[in-house]
């Protein structure tokens, strides 16, 4: 099952590498990986998703939490919360198919950020499942392009990672 | 400012600093080796009289002797120094190994100057990189005044917690600036709360279950060792009444001497011990991690109905490989302490008839006496050697040991009553480490006696140290119990491998005992079984203050049983050929 794992660690040099080698180490899966300074420059804030069994996520947890410049993790998918990713993505706008793309950008809420005469860049935010949608939505052979942040979660009302 | 304040708070160079943290951590010896990244530190080491430097032959062995002073003594701690490259490289073995078994220790390597680094520069290596998956942590020092700051935080990391290496990677640059020494700052650190005290709730419960118990079992670990607590195990164990079984790394952590010893559990454990580890009602696990040379194939363990009980100072130690009805998070010390006073305040209440019962079967078990093996009077036996070696030193010294067939005779035969005696890589199985583990045990200890059980395969990795032993008056007695064969390697092969003995024989081995004369030591060939026992005698009587070399001859296709191959379950034992 897909788990969001979100983790605050020292802003420190090597501190992203200790968590990506724990990962390869222990043959962990990580779907994506995004982080970022938080308004604490001290610290710096991860999501990753993640796969794999209860016991497994468990594991992840508690191995996450011994590395020294972690300072907390918590399993957003263990309650309520809130999943967001970018996805930028470069489509053939030709003929019929440039007011085709328009309308399913409106659908999905998306926007058109660069225009040429042959292309479109769309923008979209969302859940990834979202993300996903639009791309099945799509003519497989327009899609030129696609670039995606990977999730960012935050939990919902008071549900907070902080120091 | 005044002139004595100046004085008083003058800058000093890194390498000073570095010198003046490792005094006030109160650092007796540092093993290392010396090169061109470290020499302002080496400079300042001439000048110093807190430590004593040991120049070892290998940077390998100074990871490892500083490992053993570590493992050999109670609140010593180990500390190596290596220059760059191929000095961190080279100690990287050292490191893994210590990081398997949870041992702390303080490596400091030398780096190249801040502005070299990744230009690709001589003797550079991208060490922090490299060591990240085998220490507990690590840290390049980037500017003179995180110096300090550093090296207290790396000795705090090594011993508090669940203990570990910790590498500090200096820059050359970093040791001739310069900056004013203070070790006062706090080691309190926002990411890292090694917990200390157990869940007195979740303590409570497990004293419960342990007097519900009709089929209990002690099993511990290293974490006994390490937490210094087998003191308190003895106590418990001999309060309960119930039987005790100790892992690889938890040999010596209750006493072998002990009617309620089973012996050690696992692989290559006794009969009784596996087969009560299996059938119990309730096992408590002790600083123990349920691991694949323990409990054999989880699954075969799982399929047992059982109550579980987990005191682990590692959370993620818990419910890895089995799964734990009550986990106790906790410095193994403090819990004890805790669940023994439970147990009082509860009251005394075991299950008296059950009980019986239980010995009496684990007794049953005990008859068909696992470890006996055939006499020989012409061929020397390796497990004879061991239990003549227990006899003659009364088993009262420190035994290190390298890796393979004689590390589980010493294990099986040698009965440890106190721990830190027994000194071995048990996670990460490193041949070579046994010589250099009797020197750092030496030094930790005022060069207390200690036997080296090795084989002429293992001796072999790290035999250069004769040389540093001779310049240091190191005085291991080396029991080289020599069968011409990878002896483990060969008993698989013969086992799982239809006997096709590749690669484990080793032709053209050296003539051990002019090698040992060549370094300036004794050396003795026994071939003969009436002349083992004058050997040791020897070795630990007139040739005391003396390093002795003694190459066994021995039996060459002895095998170590019990056994539980891989993949197998604990009960799923094969006591001998026959059982093949």
């Amino acid at each position: 099952m897909k788990h969001l794992i979100s983790i605050l660690l020292e802003n420190e040099a090597g501190a992203l590498s200790r968590i990506v080698g724990l990962f390869s180490a222990r043959a962990y899966n990580i779907d994506s990986l995004t982080v970022a300074t938080t308004e604490d420059p001290t610290l710096s804030r991860m999501t990753i998703v993640t796969s794999g069994s209860l016991d497994t996520i468990e594991q992840i947890t508690k191995n996450l939490n011994r590395l020294i410049e972690v300072v907390k993790v918590m399993d957003l998918t263990e309650g309520e919360h809130i999943e967001r990713e970018l996805m930028l993505v470069k489509v053939r706008a030709v003929g019929k198919d440039r007011e085709e793309m328009k309308r399913l950008a409106d659908i999905f809420r998306g926007r058109i950020i660069d225009v040429t005469e042959k292309t479109y860049t769309v923008e979209l935010t969302g859940a990834g499942s979202k993300l996903d949608s639009f791309l099945a939505a799509v003519d497989k052979s327009l899609i030129l392009e696609t670039v995606r942040t990977g999730a960012s979660g935050i939990g919902r009302g008071e549900r907070m990672l902080k120091v | 400012m005044t002139v004595s304040h100046a004085s008083k708070s003058a800058p000093i160079t890194g390498a000073e600093i570095l010198v003046k943290c490792l005094a006030e951590e109160g650092v007796e010896h540092i093993f290392g080796y010396p090169g061109g990244a470290i020499l302002y530190i080496y400079d300042e080491i001439f000048k110093q009289e807190k430590f004593e430097h040991i120049l070892v032959r290998h940077e390998q062995a100074a990871v490892h002797a500083a490992d053993a002073y570590s493992r050999s003594h109670a609140s010593k701690i180990g500390v190596a120094l290596v220059t760059s490259g191929p000095g961190a490289t080279n100690a990287v073995t050292g490191l893994a190994t210590a990081y398997m078994d949870s041992i702390p220790m303080v490596v400091i390597s030398g780096q190249v100057p801040t502005h070299a680094i990744g230009l690709d520069a001589f003797q550079e290596c991208d060490t922090v990189g490299i060591t990240r998956p085998c220490v507990k942590h690590n840290f390049l020092v980037k500017r003179v005044e995180d110096i300090a700051e550093t090296m207290k935080k790396a000795f705090y990391i090594a011993r508090s917690g669940r203990p570990g290496p910790v590498l500090v990677d200096i820059p050359k640059d970093i040791t001739i600036a310069k900056a004013v020494f203070d070790y006062s700052m706090s080691t309190e650190m926002r990411s890292y709360k090694p917990v200390e005290r157990g869940h007195s709730g979740q303590i409570k419960k497990a004293a419960q279950m342990l007097m519900q118990a009709k089929r209990p079992i002690i099993y511990t670990g290293g974490g006994i060792i390490l937490g210094n607590a087998a003191p308190l195990l003895n106590e418990l164990v001999d309060t309960l009444g119930y039987p005790c079984t100790n892992t690889l790394m938890g040999l010596g952590g209750y006493r072998a001497s002990s009617s309620h010893f089973l012996g050690m559990l696992g692989m290559h454990g006794t009969y009784e011990a596996n087969m009560a580890m299996q059938e119990a009602d309730v096992v408590i696990a002790i600083g123990a991690r349920f691991c694949d040379r323990v409990i054999g194939n989880p699954a075969h363990f799982g399929s047992v109905p059982r109550k579980i009980i987990h005191i682990d100072v590692d959370p993620s130690s818990i419910s890895k490989r089995v799964k734990v009805d009550i986990p106790i998070v906790g410095d193994v010390k403090s819990v004890l302490t805790d669940l023994i006073a439970q147990i009082k305040e509860q009251g005394l209440n075991v299950q008296e008839t059950a009980l019986a019962d239980w010995w009496k079967k684990i007794d049953a078990w005990r008859g068909r006496k696992c470890l006996a093996y055939p006499m020989n009077d012409t061929v020397i036996k390796p497990q004879f050697v061991v239990q003549k070696l227990w006899e003659v030193t009364k088993g009262d010294i420190f035994v290190t040991s390298d890796v393979g067939q004689h590390q589980m005779f010493a294990a099986q035969y040698y009965n440890f009553d106190k721990p830190r005696r027994w000194i071995n890589s048990g996670g990460l199985g490193t041949m070579g480490v046994g010589l250099p583990y009797a020197m750092g045990v030496q030094r930790a200890n005022d060069g207390a006696d200690v036997a080296v059980i090795t084989g002429e395969g293992s001796i072999q990795m790290c035999i250069q140290e004769l040389s540093c032993c001779k310049q240091y008056g190191f005085t291991p007695k080396i029991i080289n119990l020599n069968n011409r064969y990878l002896g483990m390697v060969r008993q698989w092969q013969e086992i799982e491998y239809g006997s096709r003995y590749s690669e484990s024989y080793m032709d053209a081995l050296p003539d051990f005992v002019k090698l040992a004369e060549a370094y300036g030591h004794i050396g003795i060939q026994v071939t003969n079984p009436h002349d083992v026992e004058p050997a040791l005698k020897d070795a630990f009587g007139k040739y005391k203050d003396r390093l002795v070399f003694l190459d066994f001859i021995t039996d060459r296709e002895t095998n170590v049983w019990p056994m539980v191959k891989a993949g197998k379950g604990l009960s799923e034992m094969i006591l001998g050929s026959e059982d093949l």
